[in-house]
């Protein structure tokens, strides 16, 4: 199976056209067709990991040409790893999505389905690909996506997606101006290929450009502090299953091409040790950190609240890999594993919430823990996740960053990671408290109290578990997965 | 030592746990739910007193389940020292889940499933501390502890007690942070963090940063440990339920914290390590001075619980000072406090909560002639008392006695004094309260009438068990031989 790297995307392309024709017939037909795409994603990413792990990295080349003339796809456990993770979020979300989209936005349902598909297409093409600039044509793919799916919600929805459009955009070109000027110093694009004639251009002028353009574009994509303020508005007014879906995925598919990009196009040697990129995202990520979360510790919208942390949290894995060692490198790859979890549960309870009582506002959460007991139970656990309280699985990215920034000796980074951790417990604490301790709102008292319905409560209560279960089974990640990925680090 | 491998360590913890569960889902069912409560508290006393038999003749039962990192395992050991903590914590449960029911019935507390669920973690997690054989392990069930306790704090849900919460979360997260760094630290310097008696830090790195992290672990314990400057969220949680304070605030939570310092102090570092480093002048200082000014403190406080908060903080710090002498009786003194100070500092709880449930009083300058109408419940404090202010037969004067030699053997005489004065400040704030109760009269206070006996019985088992471990250390549970292996075996190990 050497068309294995290409399978992924190309299936739920496929199912995304299946859906938007079934849809046009039946409307229900639609989101069936769709559903059936996401699950088909599932088996064959944790397959494709799986055989990876066993049998090693799976290339194809598309039409047969070789590279560095053909788009290669490289199927390697960091791809595979990633994939699996896109693969189950899309999964759970879809599952959640159609209860929730149809209390929310009922009249977008059909066309919501076909695009959630793309973006998972889009998604999970960036992992695959090694050409830099398929990557591109992915990237765009799943930003476009991402931003007809953000514009559905009500209200300033569309407005705050535009503003997204704009500034992804110019990512977007940002990025491929600086492929354009790799093409034209190294007269190629596939990746293994441009890694193998880099090394006698690091004194290049043009090469510097192209690293700084693309760590531009990316940290935008990825609202990398200070490139972050599109982040907040774009995730609080889009519907519930939206943001369930891109927070746990967008920004960290960006942060993994960071990685890519700094393992195997530029090099460490190159980004970490010839000119200090690698250092100053880690020191850009620091300041996100801390900014957000202490804006998130400002916000009374429960969802304006979660963006903020999502721009502090994914600061984690920008922070891990500006450590530049295989632990700090292992901490950001598995926080991006862990936030998925974690965030992507966190919103998919705000859209419980939203479902049973009508509003996002803190004030609101008041007494909840009696009125959606199953949901705010799994909010606790996610909550303690986000803290870093062990054994969930939060606690481990923690525990591994803490180890990747006392190995570097970079006391700074390890003083803003626990600090961190006591800023999020204060934000997540003040919700938590809300939930158990005070009486119900009045206008909460008179709704139907009850959790969600089952095809809601249950993508909830999983992700949920998986917050415990990754954090109890994280070495066997660690040791399997991520240490075959960052032990390319430690050799140099 | 012969290591031997069972699950019995992973089954104490596992079952209060499982209990919580059930606690949970009998919740509608409040008889059936303290069954549960009152069989997980047996079940996990036996089954960590069936362990104690192959501890005595030198086996070390443990089991170590998976890699929680690389490297890394979640493992268990009933060492010695493990036994006296998890012996003392899980005796002590079972006279404190009777002692509960009694206390939250009779008040008619709110939303019980909670608290006695949170209780059986909390109780996990203590076990968990007590059997870890390595820093990560210790850490994960320092932190559940912390997280599981905080329910409790907030228990009365009033803008006090969420106050209290809050505090309470600031300090021991913090504190958790803190602990979290000396952990990573120790590890990237020195490999899997296990723990072997005697230490393995020696070379690991160089005597200034093993100073960081010896503080960094003083500091992030010391929080639960109460040591001051560190300790002022203690106070302010006896806002929670009185059998929580009993417990939890004078022997589970805070025994943690010190539990924790003779780990690192005994099994990381070593006692001759702790002394290169230059590590005990500071640690004695800041003990030295929270023996002295909670003594003074407890002084002037009027509410009960408060005084007994105080007093805990002084004697935690007993306990550390023991610990941070190095000398061989100071570690037996203080390791016997462990157990002995729970003993006498829960019966006082277990008092303080049994008038307030009888007689709704709360302050000492209330208690004029409450002897008359609780002669039993104050006969236990009054015995206590004595013990704490460590005059013999009682416990607390081994205790001292022992911490006494300590300071002797190591030339600290300054630490002889303190612990004369502290002695005396401690008759001077905890006397009065059963003279006034005894040897005054009221008007409120004629009739004989003492309080359910679910509560009075484990107020008087607990005196009782002052006074036994004063006449005969080694009864029942061989607390004073685990203790001398344990003393044994850290101060003739590698260093």
């Amino acid at each position: 199976m050497n068309q294995l790297p290409l399978l992924l995307p190309v299936s739920f392309l496929l199912f995304s056209v299946i859906s938007v024709l079934a849809g046009i017939w039946r409307r229900d037909l639609g989101y069936l067709a769709a559903l059936v795409g996401a699950a088909a994603g599932v088996p064959l990413a944790i397959w494709g990991l799986f055989r990876v792990l066993s049998q090693g990295t799976v290339r194809y080349h598309l039409g047969g040409w070789p590279p560095p003339f053909g788009i290669e796809y490289v199927l390697d456990p960091l791809a595979a790893f990633m994939a699996s993770i896109i693969a189950a979020i899309g999964l759970l979300v879809l599952v959640y999505a159609r209860r929730s989209i149809d209390h929310e936005v009922p009249e977008k349902a059909p066309l919501l389905y076909p695009v959630a598909l793309l973006l998972l297409a889009g998604l999970t093409g960036i992992v695959v690909t090694g050409d830099l600039f398929n990557l591109f044509v992915f990237l765009e793919i799943a930003s476009l996506s991402a931003y007809a799916l953000l514009a559905s919600g009500r209200g300033l929805a569309p407005l705050a997606a535009f503003r997204y459009l704009i500034l992804g955009t110019m990512a977007g070109s940002f990025y491929l101006l600086g492929v354009g000027f790799i093409y034209f110093s190294t007269g190629s694009l596939n990746m293994a290929d441009v890694a193998e004639r880099m090394p006698p251009l690091y004194e290049s002028r043009v090469l510097l450009a192209a690293a700084v353009l693309m760590v531009l574009g990316l940290g935008l994509k990825m609202a990398l502090f200070p490139l972050h303020p599109w982040l907040p508005d774009a995730y609080t007014y889009a519907p519930s299953a939206v943001t369930g879906l891109i927070a746990p995925l967008m920004t960290k598919v960006a942060g993994y091409v960071l990685i890519r990009l700094f393992l195997d196009v530029f090099g460490p040697s190159y980004l970490r040790d010839t000119v200090p990129v690698i250092a100053a995202i880690g020191w850009l990520a620091a300041g996100g950190i801390v900014v957000g979360s202490v804006m998130a510790i400002a916000q009374r919208d429960f969802r304006r609240m979660l963006a903020y942390s999502s721009v502090s949290q994914v600061a984690y894995v920008a922070l891990g890999l500006g450590l530049g060692n295989p632990v700090g490198l292992i901490g950001a790859l598995l926080h991006i594993l862990n936030h998925a979890f974690m965030k992507g549960c966190l919103f998919l309870v705000a859209g419980g919430v939203r479902y049973r009582v009508g509003v996002w506002d803190l004030p609101h959460f008041a007494g909840l823990g009696r009125h959606m007991p199953w949901t705010m139970a799994a909010f606790t656990v996610a909550a303690l996740g986000m803290i870093g309280i062990p054994p969930t699985a939060g606690f481990f990215s923690k525990w591994y960053l803490v180890q990747g920034g006392i190995a570097a000796g970079n006391w700074a980074f390890v003083a803003i990671i626990l600090a961190s951790s006591l800023l999020t417990a204060v934000y997540f604490f003040r919700v938590l408290e809300r939930v158990y301790t005070s009486p119900l709102s009045p206008e909460v008292a008179t709704s139907r109290g009850s959790d969600p319905p089952p095809g809601m409560l249950g993508p909830i209560l999983i992700l949920a578990g998986g917050v415990l279960v990754l954090g109890i089974i994280n070495s066997i990640i660690v040791t399997q997965v991520l240490e075959k990925v960052a032990s390319s680090l430690s050799g140099s | 030592m012969d290591t031997l491998v069972s699950t019995g360590p992973l089954a104490a913890i596992a079952v209060s746990l499982v209990a919580a569960g059930l606690i949970v889902l009998s919740g509608k069912r409040p008889n059936v739910r303290e069954g549960v409560t009152i069989l997980a508290a047996l079940l996990k006393f036996g089954i960590v007193l069936s362990l104690l038999p192959r501890v005595l003749v030198g086996q070390t039962p443990e089991v170590a389940l998976f890699e929680i990192s690389p490297g890394i395992s979640l493992a268990l050991r009933a060492d010695p020292l493990g036994m006296l903590f998890a012996l003392s914590a899980s005796f002590l449960w079972v006279l404190t889940s009777f002692y509960s029911i009694g206390y939250m019935r009779g008040l008619g507390e709110h939303k019980q499933t909670r608290y006695f669920a949170s209780f059986a973690v909390c109780m996990s997690a203590t076990i968990g501390i007590a059997f870890a054989a390595n820093l990560l392990t210790l850490f994960l069930f320092y932190e559940v502890l912390t997280i599981a306790t905080y329910p409790l704090v907030v228990h009365k849900e009033t803008p006090e007690a969420m106050a209290a919460g809050r505090k309470y979360l600031a300090y021991l997260l913090t504190g958790g942070v803190v602990l979290l760094l000396a952990v990573a630290w120790t590890v990237a310097v020195a490999g899997s963090g296990e723990f072997v008696p005697g230490g393995f830090l020696r070379g690991a790195a160089d005597h200034g940063a093993l100073l960081a992290v010896f503080l960094l672990f003083f500091l992030g314990f010391g929080v639960k440990g109460a040591v001051m400057p560190l300790h002022s969220w203690l106070p302010s949680a006896m806002v929670a339920p009185t059998p929580v304070s009993a417990l939890l605030h004078a022997v589970a939570v805070v025994k943690a914290g010190v539990f924790g310092i003779a780990r690192v102090v005994g099994f990381v570092f070593g006692p001759d390590l702790v002394g290169d480093i230059g590590a005990v002048p500071l640690a004695s200082l800041l003990v030295g001075a929270t023996i002295l000014i909670s003594s003074l403190l407890a002084l002037r406080q009027d509410n009960l619980k408060l005084r007994l908060a105080y007093s805990t903080i002084g004697h935690l710090s007993y306990i550390v000072m023991g610990v941070v002498l190095l000398a061989p009786s100071a570690w037996t003194g203080g390791l016997f406090h462990i157990v002995t100070h729970g003993a006498m500092k829960i019966t006082l709880f277990f008092v303080a909560g049994a008038i307030y449930v009888k007689a709704h009083v709360e302050r000492v300058s209330e208690l004029d002639g409450l002897g008359r109408q609780m002669p039993l419940t104050l006969a236990a404090f009054a015995l206590a008392s004595l013990g704490l202010a460590g005059l013999p037969p009682i416990a607390g004067f081994l205790s001292k006695w022992y911490l006494a030699q300590g300071t002797v053997e190591s030339g600290e005489m300054v630490f002889l004094a303190l612990l004369l004065l502290s002695g005396l400040l401690n008759a001077a704030y905890l006397f009065p309260i059963p003279i006034r109760a005894f040897l005054l009269t009221s008007e409120r206070f004629r009739r004989f009438d003492e309080a359910h006996v679910l509560m009075l019985a484990p107020i008087l088992l607990a005196g009782a068990l002052s006074l036994l471990l004063g006449l005969a250390p080694n009864a029942l549970f061989h607390f004073f031989t685990l203790i001398s292996r344990t003393a044994a075996s850290v101060m003739g190990g590698g260093g």
